[in-house]
Protein backbone atom coordinates (compact mmCIF):
# COMPACT_ATOMS: atom_id res chain seq x y z
CA UNK A 1 0.00 0.00 0.00
CA UNK A 2 2.62 2.54 1.10
CA UNK A 3 4.82 1.28 -1.76
CA UNK A 4 2.16 2.39 -4.22
CA UNK A 5 2.12 5.80 -2.54
CA UNK A 6 5.90 6.04 -2.98
CA UNK A 7 5.70 5.14 -6.66
CA UNK A 8 2.93 7.70 -7.15
CA UNK A 9 4.97 10.41 -5.42
CA UNK A 10 7.99 9.58 -7.55
CA UNK A 11 5.90 9.76 -10.73
CA UNK A 12 5.04 13.35 -9.77
CA UNK A 13 8.70 14.12 -9.02
CA UNK A 14 9.75 12.69 -12.39
CA UNK A 15 7.11 14.85 -14.04
CA UNK A 16 8.71 17.88 -12.36
CA UNK A 17 12.21 16.76 -13.46
CA UNK A 18 11.29 16.12 -17.09
CA UNK A 19 8.75 18.92 -17.65
CA UNK A 20 11.27 21.66 -18.57
CA UNK A 21 13.10 19.29 -20.93
CA UNK A 22 9.93 18.23 -22.68
CA UNK A 23 8.27 21.64 -22.99
CA UNK A 24 10.94 23.09 -25.28
CA UNK A 25 10.18 20.52 -28.01
CA UNK A 26 6.72 21.81 -29.03
CA UNK A 27 7.81 25.44 -28.61
CA UNK A 28 10.83 24.94 -30.88
CA UNK A 29 8.49 23.72 -33.63
CA UNK A 30 6.01 26.59 -33.24
CA UNK A 31 4.83 28.50 -36.29
CA UNK A 32 3.94 31.55 -34.18
CA UNK A 33 6.17 34.62 -34.34
CA UNK A 34 6.48 34.78 -30.56
CA UNK A 35 6.23 32.41 -27.59
CA UNK A 36 2.78 30.84 -27.63
CA UNK A 37 1.51 27.63 -26.04
CA UNK A 38 0.16 25.39 -27.35
CA UNK A 39 1.72 26.31 -30.71
CA UNK A 40 -0.86 27.28 -33.34
CA UNK A 41 0.95 25.25 -36.00
CA UNK A 42 4.20 23.47 -36.76
CA UNK A 43 7.24 24.76 -38.63
CA UNK A 44 11.00 24.48 -38.76
CA UNK A 45 11.46 28.26 -38.83
CA UNK A 46 13.37 28.54 -35.54
CA UNK A 47 15.83 25.83 -36.57
CA UNK A 48 16.29 27.65 -39.88
CA UNK A 49 16.78 30.92 -38.01
CA UNK A 50 19.52 29.27 -35.95
CA UNK A 51 21.25 27.72 -38.96
CA UNK A 52 21.09 30.94 -40.99
CA UNK A 53 22.52 33.12 -38.24
CA UNK A 54 26.35 33.21 -38.43
CA UNK A 55 26.48 34.44 -34.81
CA UNK A 56 24.78 31.29 -33.52
CA UNK A 57 26.92 29.02 -35.69
CA UNK A 58 30.07 30.89 -34.71
CA UNK A 59 29.23 30.53 -31.00
CA UNK A 60 28.43 26.82 -31.41
CA UNK A 61 31.69 26.09 -33.22
CA UNK A 62 33.67 28.02 -30.59
CA UNK A 63 32.00 26.10 -27.76
CA UNK A 64 32.69 22.81 -29.52
CA UNK A 65 36.42 23.37 -29.86
CA UNK A 66 36.79 24.91 -26.43
CA UNK A 67 34.97 21.86 -25.03
CA UNK A 68 37.19 19.51 -27.03
CA UNK A 69 40.39 21.25 -25.94
CA UNK A 70 39.18 21.27 -22.33
CA UNK A 71 38.53 17.51 -22.46
CA UNK A 72 42.03 16.88 -23.87
CA UNK A 73 43.78 19.11 -21.34
CA UNK A 74 41.69 17.86 -18.40
CA UNK A 75 42.60 14.26 -19.29
CA UNK A 76 46.27 15.10 -19.90
CA UNK A 77 46.52 16.67 -16.43
CA UNK A 78 43.81 14.75 -14.55
CA UNK A 79 44.76 11.17 -15.44
CA UNK A 80 48.36 11.45 -14.15
CA UNK A 81 47.01 13.29 -11.10
CA UNK A 82 44.56 10.47 -10.39
CA UNK A 83 47.40 7.92 -10.75
CA UNK A 84 49.52 9.88 -8.28
CA UNK A 85 46.65 10.25 -5.81
CA UNK A 86 45.61 6.59 -5.88
CA UNK A 87 48.92 4.79 -6.37
CA UNK A 88 51.54 6.92 -4.63
CA UNK A 89 52.04 7.99 -1.07
CA UNK A 90 53.65 11.39 -0.73
CA UNK A 91 53.56 14.19 1.80
CA UNK A 92 50.64 16.54 1.19
CA UNK A 93 48.67 13.93 -0.78
CA UNK A 94 45.44 14.66 1.10
CA UNK A 95 45.94 18.38 0.55
CA UNK A 96 46.43 17.90 -3.21
CA UNK A 97 43.31 15.71 -3.27
CA UNK A 98 41.28 18.41 -1.53
CA UNK A 99 42.67 21.09 -3.83
CA UNK A 100 41.79 19.11 -6.97
CA UNK A 101 38.20 18.64 -5.81
CA UNK A 102 37.80 22.18 -4.43
CA UNK A 103 36.44 23.65 -7.69
CA UNK A 104 33.30 21.55 -7.09
CA UNK A 105 32.62 23.31 -3.81
CA UNK A 106 34.04 26.81 -4.30
CA UNK A 107 31.34 28.90 -6.04
CA UNK A 108 32.07 29.33 -9.75
CA UNK A 109 31.43 33.07 -9.45
CA UNK A 110 34.50 33.33 -7.18
CA UNK A 111 36.72 31.44 -9.63
CA UNK A 112 35.35 33.55 -12.49
CA UNK A 113 35.91 36.93 -10.86
CA UNK A 114 39.38 35.97 -9.62
CA UNK A 115 40.58 34.59 -12.94
CA UNK A 116 39.00 37.55 -14.72
CA UNK A 117 41.13 39.89 -12.59
CA UNK A 118 44.31 37.98 -13.43
CA UNK A 119 43.55 37.40 -17.13
CA UNK A 120 42.58 41.05 -17.68
CA UNK A 121 46.08 41.90 -16.47
CA UNK A 122 47.63 39.31 -18.79
CA UNK A 123 45.45 40.41 -21.75
CA UNK A 124 43.90 36.94 -21.99
CA UNK A 125 40.24 38.06 -22.05
CA UNK A 126 38.58 36.87 -25.24
CA UNK A 127 41.31 34.33 -25.97
CA UNK A 128 39.91 30.85 -26.44
CA UNK A 129 42.81 29.17 -24.64
CA UNK A 130 42.26 31.35 -21.57
CA UNK A 131 38.76 29.94 -21.37
CA UNK A 132 40.15 26.43 -21.86
CA UNK A 133 42.50 26.87 -18.88
CA UNK A 134 39.68 28.01 -16.59
CA UNK A 135 37.29 25.33 -17.85
CA UNK A 136 39.98 22.70 -17.22
CA UNK A 137 40.12 23.74 -13.55
CA UNK A 138 36.36 23.10 -13.38
CA UNK A 139 36.56 19.78 -15.30
CA UNK A 140 39.51 18.40 -13.30
CA UNK A 141 37.40 17.19 -10.33
CA UNK A 142 35.23 15.04 -12.64
CA UNK A 143 38.31 13.45 -14.20
CA UNK A 144 39.94 12.84 -10.81
CA UNK A 145 36.76 11.32 -9.31
CA UNK A 146 36.01 9.03 -12.25
CA UNK A 147 39.62 7.94 -12.86
CA UNK A 148 40.17 7.57 -9.11
CA UNK A 149 37.20 5.20 -8.85
CA UNK A 150 38.44 3.29 -11.90
CA UNK A 151 41.93 2.95 -10.46
CA UNK A 152 40.72 1.81 -7.04
CA UNK A 153 38.76 -1.04 -8.67
CA UNK A 154 41.78 -1.94 -10.79
CA UNK A 155 43.27 -5.41 -10.47
CA UNK A 156 47.02 -4.77 -10.09
CA UNK A 157 47.89 -8.46 -10.55
CA UNK A 158 47.38 -8.04 -14.31
CA UNK A 159 50.13 -5.42 -14.42
CA UNK A 160 52.34 -7.59 -12.24
CA UNK A 161 51.81 -10.50 -14.63
CA UNK A 162 52.89 -8.33 -17.58
CA UNK A 163 55.90 -7.12 -15.59
CA UNK A 164 56.80 -10.69 -14.75
CA UNK A 165 56.67 -11.55 -18.45
CA UNK A 166 59.22 -8.83 -19.13
CA UNK A 167 57.08 -5.99 -20.52
CA UNK A 168 58.53 -2.50 -20.23
CA UNK A 169 56.67 0.05 -18.11
CA UNK A 170 55.50 2.02 -21.15
CA UNK A 171 54.27 -1.17 -22.77
CA UNK A 172 52.34 -2.19 -19.64
CA UNK A 173 50.71 1.24 -19.53
CA UNK A 174 49.69 1.14 -23.20
CA UNK A 175 48.74 -2.53 -23.53
CA UNK A 176 47.35 -3.38 -20.08
CA UNK A 177 46.54 -0.39 -17.91
CA UNK A 178 44.90 2.03 -20.35
CA UNK A 179 42.82 -0.59 -22.21
CA UNK A 180 41.44 -1.80 -18.86
CA UNK A 181 40.68 1.79 -17.81
CA UNK A 182 39.03 2.65 -21.15
CA UNK A 183 35.48 2.93 -19.74
CA UNK A 184 36.66 5.43 -17.10
CA UNK A 185 38.69 7.37 -19.67
CA UNK A 186 35.68 7.65 -22.00
CA UNK A 187 33.34 8.82 -19.21
CA UNK A 188 35.89 11.32 -17.94
CA UNK A 189 36.51 12.77 -21.42
CA UNK A 190 32.84 13.09 -22.29
CA UNK A 191 31.88 14.68 -18.98
CA UNK A 192 34.82 17.09 -19.16
CA UNK A 193 33.66 18.10 -22.64
CA UNK A 194 30.07 18.53 -21.52
CA UNK A 195 31.01 20.55 -18.43
CA UNK A 196 32.86 23.04 -20.64
CA UNK A 197 30.26 23.05 -23.43
CA UNK A 198 27.51 24.03 -20.96
CA UNK A 199 29.56 26.41 -18.84
CA UNK A 200 28.26 29.97 -18.57
CA UNK A 201 29.58 31.84 -15.54
CA UNK A 202 33.30 31.68 -16.41
CA UNK A 203 32.50 32.44 -20.06
CA UNK A 204 30.48 35.49 -18.99
CA UNK A 205 33.70 36.98 -17.61
CA UNK A 206 36.44 35.57 -19.83
CA UNK A 207 34.87 35.23 -23.28
CA UNK A 208 34.93 38.97 -24.01
CA UNK A 209 33.41 39.73 -27.41
CA UNK A 210 33.89 36.14 -28.57
CA UNK A 211 30.59 34.45 -27.73
CA UNK A 212 30.38 30.88 -26.57
CA UNK A 213 27.07 29.09 -27.05
CA UNK A 214 25.93 29.45 -23.40
CA UNK A 215 26.87 33.15 -23.39
CA UNK A 216 24.96 33.76 -26.61
CA UNK A 217 21.96 31.94 -25.12
CA UNK A 218 22.18 33.96 -21.89
CA UNK A 219 22.24 37.26 -23.78
CA UNK A 220 19.30 36.19 -25.94
CA UNK A 221 17.25 35.10 -22.94
CA UNK A 222 17.90 38.46 -21.26
CA UNK A 223 16.86 40.35 -24.40
CA UNK A 224 13.82 38.44 -25.56
CA UNK A 225 12.19 35.08 -25.11
CA UNK A 226 12.51 34.06 -28.73
CA UNK A 227 11.75 30.46 -29.76
CA UNK A 228 15.19 30.27 -31.43
CA UNK A 229 16.43 29.46 -27.92
CA UNK A 230 13.93 26.60 -27.77
CA UNK A 231 15.40 25.18 -30.98
CA UNK A 232 18.94 25.52 -29.57
CA UNK A 233 17.73 23.91 -26.32
CA UNK A 234 16.29 20.92 -28.17
CA UNK A 235 19.62 20.39 -29.92
CA UNK A 236 21.45 20.66 -26.59
CA UNK A 237 19.15 18.10 -24.98
CA UNK A 238 19.69 15.75 -27.91
CA UNK A 239 23.46 16.21 -27.65
CA UNK A 240 23.40 15.41 -23.92
CA UNK A 241 21.25 12.33 -24.61
CA UNK A 242 23.77 11.12 -27.19
CA UNK A 243 26.64 11.68 -24.76
CA UNK A 244 24.82 9.81 -21.97
CA UNK A 245 24.06 6.93 -24.34
CA UNK A 246 27.76 6.83 -25.31
CA UNK A 247 28.74 6.78 -21.64
CA UNK A 248 26.22 4.04 -20.92
CA UNK A 249 27.47 1.99 -23.87
CA UNK A 250 31.23 2.52 -23.71
CA UNK A 251 31.91 4.33 -20.45
CA UNK A 252 32.04 3.55 -16.78
CA UNK A 253 28.61 3.10 -15.16
CA UNK A 254 26.39 6.17 -15.20
CA UNK A 255 25.79 6.04 -11.47
CA UNK A 256 29.49 6.18 -10.73
CA UNK A 257 30.03 9.10 -13.07
CA UNK A 258 27.35 11.31 -11.62
CA UNK A 259 29.40 12.63 -8.76
CA UNK B 1 55.57 -0.97 -11.00
CA UNK B 2 56.04 -0.80 -7.27
CA UNK B 3 59.42 0.85 -7.87
CA UNK B 4 57.64 3.93 -9.27
CA UNK B 5 56.14 4.94 -5.93
CA UNK B 6 58.25 8.01 -5.32
CA UNK B 7 58.38 9.02 -8.97
CA UNK B 8 54.61 8.48 -9.23
CA UNK B 9 53.99 11.58 -7.14
CA UNK B 10 55.62 13.67 -9.90
CA UNK B 11 52.62 12.84 -12.12
CA UNK B 12 50.56 15.19 -9.96
CA UNK B 13 52.83 18.12 -10.82
CA UNK B 14 51.33 19.43 -14.12
CA UNK B 15 47.80 19.50 -12.69
CA UNK B 16 49.12 21.10 -9.55
CA UNK B 17 50.78 23.89 -11.56
CA UNK B 18 47.47 24.62 -13.31
CA UNK B 19 45.56 24.64 -10.01
CA UNK B 20 48.11 26.99 -8.48
CA UNK B 21 48.19 29.41 -11.44
CA UNK B 22 44.51 29.46 -12.46
CA UNK B 23 42.83 28.74 -9.13
CA UNK B 24 44.75 29.33 -5.89
CA UNK B 25 46.84 32.31 -6.98
CA UNK B 26 44.02 34.34 -8.62
CA UNK B 27 41.67 33.69 -5.69
CA UNK B 28 44.35 34.77 -3.20
CA UNK B 29 45.14 37.81 -5.35
CA UNK B 30 41.47 38.81 -5.42
CA UNK B 31 41.11 38.39 -1.67
CA UNK B 32 44.09 40.70 -1.36
CA UNK B 33 42.18 43.45 -3.18
CA UNK B 34 39.55 43.50 -0.46
CA UNK B 35 42.09 44.69 2.13
CA UNK B 36 44.22 46.74 -0.25
CA UNK B 37 43.65 49.96 1.68
CA UNK B 38 44.98 48.26 4.80
CA UNK B 39 41.59 48.53 6.46
CA UNK B 40 38.52 46.35 6.69
CA UNK B 41 36.26 49.12 5.37
CA UNK B 42 34.88 47.04 2.49
CA UNK B 43 33.96 44.25 4.88
CA UNK B 44 32.26 46.75 7.15
CA UNK B 45 30.24 47.90 4.14
CA UNK B 46 29.38 44.33 3.08
CA UNK B 47 28.31 43.17 6.52
CA UNK B 48 27.21 46.49 8.02
CA UNK B 49 24.95 48.18 5.49
CA UNK B 50 21.35 47.00 5.58
CA UNK B 51 21.08 46.69 1.80
CA UNK B 52 23.94 44.21 1.54
CA UNK B 53 23.10 42.39 4.75
CA UNK B 54 19.68 41.81 3.22
CA UNK B 55 21.31 40.13 0.22
CA UNK B 56 23.21 37.76 2.52
CA UNK B 57 20.01 36.90 4.37
CA UNK B 58 18.16 36.37 1.08
CA UNK B 59 20.89 34.03 -0.10
CA UNK B 60 20.88 32.10 3.17
CA UNK B 61 17.08 31.88 3.27
CA UNK B 62 16.76 30.75 -0.37
CA UNK B 63 19.50 28.15 0.17
CA UNK B 64 17.56 26.81 3.16
CA UNK B 65 14.30 26.65 1.19
CA UNK B 66 16.01 24.91 -1.71
CA UNK B 67 17.64 22.38 0.64
CA UNK B 68 14.29 21.66 2.29
CA UNK B 69 12.47 21.04 -0.99
CA UNK B 70 15.34 18.99 -2.42
CA UNK B 71 15.13 16.79 0.67
CA UNK B 72 11.37 16.51 0.37
CA UNK B 73 11.56 15.43 -3.30
CA UNK B 74 14.97 13.76 -3.33
CA UNK B 75 14.47 11.31 -0.47
CA UNK B 76 11.51 9.41 -1.95
CA UNK B 77 13.22 9.30 -5.34
CA UNK B 78 16.55 8.04 -4.00
CA UNK B 79 14.70 5.54 -1.82
CA UNK B 80 12.65 4.17 -4.70
CA UNK B 81 15.71 3.85 -6.97
CA UNK B 82 17.62 1.98 -4.26
CA UNK B 83 14.83 -0.49 -3.48
CA UNK B 84 13.45 -1.26 -6.94
CA UNK B 85 14.65 -3.90 -9.43
CA UNK B 86 17.95 -3.21 -11.27
CA UNK B 87 16.13 -2.72 -14.58
CA UNK B 88 13.79 -0.06 -13.21
CA UNK B 89 16.67 1.56 -11.32
CA UNK B 90 18.69 1.96 -14.55
CA UNK B 91 15.70 3.49 -16.34
CA UNK B 92 15.01 5.70 -13.33
CA UNK B 93 18.60 6.89 -13.21
CA UNK B 94 18.58 7.92 -16.86
CA UNK B 95 15.79 10.37 -16.10
CA UNK B 96 17.67 11.78 -13.11
CA UNK B 97 20.96 12.14 -15.02
CA UNK B 98 19.47 13.55 -18.22
CA UNK B 99 18.26 16.71 -16.46
CA UNK B 100 21.47 16.83 -14.38
CA UNK B 101 23.65 17.06 -17.49
CA UNK B 102 21.30 19.23 -19.53
CA UNK B 103 22.57 22.80 -19.64
CA UNK B 104 21.35 24.89 -16.70
CA UNK B 105 20.57 27.61 -19.24
CA UNK B 106 18.25 25.34 -21.19
CA UNK B 107 16.40 24.38 -18.05
CA UNK B 108 16.19 27.94 -16.77
CA UNK B 109 14.85 29.12 -20.12
CA UNK B 110 12.26 26.35 -20.02
CA UNK B 111 11.13 27.43 -16.55
CA UNK B 112 10.74 31.01 -17.80
CA UNK B 113 8.48 29.67 -20.54
CA UNK B 114 6.54 27.56 -18.04
CA UNK B 115 6.19 30.02 -15.17
CA UNK B 116 5.75 33.39 -16.90
CA UNK B 117 2.61 35.54 -16.59
CA UNK B 118 1.43 34.37 -20.00
CA UNK B 119 3.41 31.15 -19.67
CA UNK B 120 2.38 27.55 -20.13
CA UNK B 121 1.27 26.84 -16.55
CA UNK B 122 -0.76 30.01 -16.08
CA UNK B 123 -2.31 29.50 -19.51
CA UNK B 124 -3.40 25.96 -18.69
CA UNK B 125 -4.70 26.88 -15.23
CA UNK B 126 -6.75 29.79 -16.57
CA UNK B 127 -8.12 27.69 -19.42
CA UNK B 128 -9.10 25.00 -16.91
CA UNK B 129 -10.94 27.66 -14.92
CA UNK B 130 -8.92 26.98 -11.76
CA UNK B 131 -7.67 30.56 -11.42
CA UNK B 132 -9.04 33.84 -12.75
CA UNK B 133 -5.76 35.74 -13.13
CA UNK B 134 -2.15 34.63 -13.64
CA UNK B 135 -0.24 33.50 -10.55
CA UNK B 136 3.03 35.34 -9.84
CA UNK B 137 5.46 32.46 -10.36
CA UNK B 138 8.35 34.17 -12.13
CA UNK B 139 10.71 37.01 -11.15
CA UNK B 140 10.23 36.30 -7.44
CA UNK B 141 11.52 33.89 -4.78
CA UNK B 142 9.02 31.20 -5.86
CA UNK B 143 10.47 31.09 -9.37
CA UNK B 144 14.08 31.10 -8.15
CA UNK B 145 13.41 28.27 -5.69
CA UNK B 146 11.60 26.15 -8.31
CA UNK B 147 14.46 26.57 -10.77
CA UNK B 148 17.17 25.89 -8.19
CA UNK B 149 15.43 22.81 -6.78
CA UNK B 150 15.23 21.45 -10.30
CA UNK B 151 18.95 21.97 -10.84
CA UNK B 152 20.06 20.62 -7.46
CA UNK B 153 17.64 17.73 -6.94
CA UNK B 154 19.99 15.10 -8.45
CA UNK B 155 22.67 16.07 -5.91
CA UNK B 156 20.24 14.96 -3.18
CA UNK B 157 19.01 11.83 -4.94
CA UNK B 158 22.47 10.28 -5.37
CA UNK B 159 23.67 10.35 -1.70
CA UNK B 160 20.24 9.15 -0.50
CA UNK B 161 20.41 6.32 -3.04
CA UNK B 162 23.86 5.36 -1.78
CA UNK B 163 22.77 5.41 1.86
CA UNK B 164 19.65 3.30 1.28
CA UNK B 165 21.72 0.80 -0.72
CA UNK B 166 24.06 0.35 2.24
CA UNK B 167 21.22 -0.72 4.54
CA UNK B 168 21.66 -4.47 5.11
CA UNK B 169 18.65 -6.21 3.49
CA UNK B 170 18.91 -8.91 6.20
CA UNK B 171 17.82 -6.39 8.85
CA UNK B 172 14.79 -5.44 6.76
CA UNK B 173 13.96 -9.10 6.12
CA UNK B 174 14.25 -9.86 9.84
CA UNK B 175 11.89 -7.00 10.72
CA UNK B 176 9.43 -8.19 8.09
CA UNK B 177 9.64 -11.72 9.45
CA UNK B 178 8.82 -10.39 12.90
CA UNK B 179 5.70 -8.76 11.48
CA UNK B 180 6.76 -5.09 11.37
CA UNK B 181 4.64 -2.87 9.12
CA UNK B 182 6.34 -1.08 6.25
CA UNK B 183 5.84 2.27 7.98
CA UNK B 184 7.51 0.92 11.08
CA UNK B 185 10.38 -0.57 9.06
CA UNK B 186 10.92 2.79 7.45
CA UNK B 187 10.81 4.72 10.75
CA UNK B 188 12.90 2.32 12.79
CA UNK B 189 15.39 0.99 10.23
CA UNK B 190 15.73 3.00 7.02
CA UNK B 191 15.39 6.49 8.47
CA UNK B 192 18.04 6.19 11.23
CA UNK B 193 20.43 4.26 8.98
CA UNK B 194 20.20 6.78 6.13
CA UNK B 195 20.55 9.96 8.20
CA UNK B 196 24.18 10.23 7.06
CA UNK B 197 23.12 10.19 3.42
CA UNK B 198 20.41 12.77 4.05
CA UNK B 199 22.91 14.98 5.79
CA UNK B 200 25.56 14.62 3.08
CA UNK B 201 23.03 15.49 0.37
CA UNK B 202 21.62 18.43 2.30
CA UNK B 203 25.08 19.90 2.85
CA UNK B 204 26.02 19.64 -0.84
CA UNK B 205 22.74 21.23 -1.92
CA UNK B 206 23.00 24.02 0.66
CA UNK B 207 26.63 24.82 -0.17
CA UNK B 208 25.99 24.84 -3.93
CA UNK B 209 22.90 27.03 -3.40
CA UNK B 210 24.92 29.72 -1.64
CA UNK B 211 26.99 30.43 -4.75
CA UNK B 212 24.25 30.07 -7.37
CA UNK B 213 24.28 32.62 -10.18
CA UNK B 214 22.45 31.67 -13.39
CA UNK B 215 19.08 30.68 -11.93
CA UNK B 216 18.62 33.71 -9.64
CA UNK B 217 19.95 36.02 -12.35
CA UNK B 218 17.34 34.86 -14.88
CA UNK B 219 14.37 33.63 -12.82
CA UNK B 220 14.78 36.41 -10.26
CA UNK B 221 14.57 39.02 -12.99
CA UNK B 222 16.59 41.52 -10.97
CA UNK B 223 14.06 41.42 -8.14
CA UNK B 224 15.61 38.57 -6.17
CA UNK B 225 19.17 39.45 -5.27
CA UNK B 226 21.54 36.68 -4.24
CA UNK B 227 25.16 37.16 -3.33
CA UNK B 228 26.61 35.76 -6.58
CA UNK B 229 24.38 38.06 -8.65
CA UNK B 230 25.50 41.01 -6.55
CA UNK B 231 29.18 40.13 -7.05
CA UNK B 232 28.69 39.96 -10.82
CA UNK B 233 27.02 43.39 -10.81
CA UNK B 234 29.78 44.92 -8.71
CA UNK B 235 32.37 43.67 -11.20
CA UNK B 236 30.56 44.26 -14.49
CA UNK B 237 28.41 47.32 -13.77
CA UNK B 238 29.72 49.19 -10.76
CA UNK B 239 33.34 48.21 -11.44
CA UNK B 240 33.96 48.24 -7.71
CA UNK B 241 36.69 45.61 -7.46
CA UNK B 242 37.62 45.89 -3.79
CA UNK B 243 34.00 45.65 -2.72
CA UNK B 244 33.29 42.70 -5.05
CA UNK B 245 36.37 41.02 -3.58
CA UNK B 246 35.14 41.54 -0.03
CA UNK B 247 31.75 40.08 -0.96
CA UNK B 248 33.47 37.12 -2.63
CA UNK B 249 35.63 36.59 0.46
CA UNK B 250 32.54 36.46 2.69
CA UNK B 251 30.86 34.00 0.31
CA UNK B 252 33.99 31.85 0.17
CA UNK B 253 34.41 31.75 3.94
CA UNK B 254 30.71 30.96 4.44
CA UNK B 255 30.86 28.14 1.88
CA UNK B 256 34.02 26.56 3.26
CA UNK B 257 32.88 26.97 6.87
CA UNK B 258 29.57 25.19 6.23
CA UNK B 259 31.38 22.46 4.35
CA UNK B 260 34.11 21.99 6.96
CA UNK B 261 31.61 22.01 9.84
CA UNK B 262 29.52 19.38 8.06
CA UNK B 263 32.54 17.14 7.45
CA UNK B 264 33.04 16.85 11.21
CA UNK B 265 29.56 15.41 11.65
CA UNK B 266 29.79 12.85 8.89
CA UNK B 267 31.12 9.45 9.89
CA UNK B 268 34.39 8.42 8.18
CA UNK B 269 32.74 5.76 5.97
CA UNK B 270 30.67 8.52 4.39
CA UNK B 271 33.62 10.61 3.32
CA UNK B 272 34.50 8.41 0.38
CA UNK B 273 32.65 9.81 -2.64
Amino acid sequence: MSRRLLVGACAVIYFFLMLPLVVVFPISLSSAAYMQFPPPGLSWQWYERYLDDPQWIDATVRSLYIGGATAVLALALGVPLAFALVRSRFPGRVLVDRLALAPLIVPTIILSVSVYGLFARLKLIGEWYGLVLAHTVLALPFVVLIMGAGLRDFDRSLEQAAEGLGASRARILLRVTFPLLRPSLISAALLAFLSSFDELVVALFLAGPNMTLPKKMFDNILMEIDPTIAAVSVMQILLVSVVLVLIGRFGRGLRGSAR
Amino acid sequence: MSSSRGAGALAALPALVLLLCVFLFPVARMLGYSVETGTLDWYAKALGEGLYLQVFWNTFWIALLVTFFCLLLGYPLGFLLATTTPGWATAGFIFVLLPLWTSILVRTYAWMVLLGRSGVLNGLLIKAGLISGPLPLLYNVTGVVIGMVHVLLPYMVLPVYGAVRRVDPAIVAAAEGLGATSTRIFRRIYLPLTLNGIFAGAVIVFVLSLGFFITPALLGGGKVMMIAVLIEQEVHETLNWPFASALAAVLLVATLAVYAAAQRFVRPQEQQP
